[in-house]
């Protein structure tokens, strides 16, 4: 397992919480999606282990699993970092300026769509987060920042002691 | 069953309920481009080349999906579908990889046939000259992903004949690619049976036997009928 993958608890019930996930649709090639929902929520990210599992488990063939896995940007085949800064880019947070948070994201962490190397922070962008009002948006895990400024992603950057 | 009767670029045509107007037009001589279509598997309109007009729908039709309907009026050669069909080939041109001078396919290739057939002598778009790989883990055959140009024939043959479904998509838009199992390589595929069905309705050079130099491919497509026909109806017919 990678180092900067989430550590397993020590009573892991994730394949538990997983297996139950597929029990409730009947074990259908057609959940795959929503099993697919629940592992990345379990597991964090996608690995060749679990998607040949989730393959196994709902009858379908590899290929399909990964090919689905692959298409919807929300599934990440590959570790998240601790802390992930999700730009959004729809036309609203555009306008206010959300490619200067990019650029700053960028320059302080690393490439958008991808994870700095010591695991610390994930940058990812979106295409309209549905929350123009509040533009320029970013998530950062999985709450909304509104108006962020990038002196605003900066002070976020320092609280989480990322370099 | 019932028989319908429409008219495709003037000509009156019959054809069964459920037909497609592509499968209608090719019975009767009005050759409609494709390249995504291959009889004998499912159509997914992935090509768009076999677009159509039909009197009454202001948007284009993909023949290989709409099904036949009575009193229908279809053109499939107006002005402004030749220049949809010619940017389509344009830019499949562009987005990979295209060099018929060193390809094994040359000469037998359904894309080069396309832009042949079409006057396509020079591409007005700039082309990309991605970065794909070439699997040649195979024993006996290579894939090519410069030479691909999605159509999911493969992936289909592989699918719904040989039931194996080795194949599929990766990602999406210009950086998607045809992968085999988990995305490894096609010789570690454990699914894989080696049939070579891939190879044969590949309409590229992107799947090819092992050891084929330029213009040295040459597919067999008839293969396919003769084995849907088999199972179907349990008529050996070569």
């Amino acid at each position: 397992m990678p180092p900067n993958a989430p550590a397993a608890a020590p009573k892991d019930n994730r394949e538990k919480l997983l297996e139950r996930a597929m029990s409730r649709h009947q074990y259908s090639g057609d959940a795959l999606i929503e099993v697919l929902h629940t592992a990345q929520e379990l597991y964090g990210f996608l690995s060749p282990h679990l998607l040949t599992a989730i393959a196994h488990k709902l009858r379908l063939p590899p290929s399909r699993v990964l090919g689905v896995a692959s298409f919807y940007h929300f599934f990440s085949l590959k570790p998240k970092g601790e802390h992930t800064f999700t730009v959004c880019l729809g036309t609203a947070c555009y306008v206010a300026g959300a490619l200067g948070l990019v650029e700053r994201l960028e320059k302080r962490c690393c490439k958008a769509g991808t994870t700095t190397p010591d695991g610390k922070v994930s940058v990812e962008t979106a295409r309209c987060i549905g929350s123009c009002g509040l533009a320029p948006a970013v998530i950062y895990d999985g709450a909304v920042l509104a108006r962020v400024t990038p002196e605003g992603l900066d002070r976020e950057l320092e609280r989480i002691g990322a370099k | 069953m019932s028989v319908k009767t429409l008219e495709i670029d003037g000509k009156m045509v019959t054809g069964m309920a459920g037909e497609t107007i592509f499968s209608v037009a090719w019975e009767h001589g009005i050759h409609i481009p494709r390249l995504c279509h291959i009889g004998g598997i499912s159509d997914v309109g992935a090509c768009r080349l076999c677009m159509v007009e039909v009197e009454g729908q202001r948007k284009l039709q993909a023949a290989c999906l709409t099904q036949i309907e009575e009193g229908m009026v279809v053109r499939t050669d107006t002005p402004r579908l030749k220049a949809h069909r010619k940017l389509i080939v344009e830019l499949l041109m562009a987005e990979r990889n295209h060099i018929c001078a060193v390809c094994v396919a040359n000469g037998a290739c359904e894309l080069q046939e396309l832009a042949r057939s079409m006057g396509i002598d020079h591409v007005r778009l700039r082309y990309r000259f991605p970065v794909f790989p070439v699997d040649t883990s195979n024993e006996r055959f290579g894939m090519d992903h410069n030479r691909c140009v999605l159509c999911t024939r493969c992936v289909r043959v592989c699918d719904e004949v040989e039931g194996a479904h080795t194949w599929d998509v990766f990602g999406r838009g210009a950086g998607s690619r045809i992968i085999s199992d988990l995305g490894e390589p096609w010789g570690a595929s454990e699914s894989c049976t080696g049939c070579g069905k891939c190879v044969q309705v590949c309409p590229t050079g992107a799947l090819f036997d092992k050891g084929k130099t330029v213009a040295e491919m040459r597919k067999d497509r008839g293969f396919l009928k003769y084995i849907v026909t088999a199972r179907e109806k349990k008529q050996w017919i070569g």
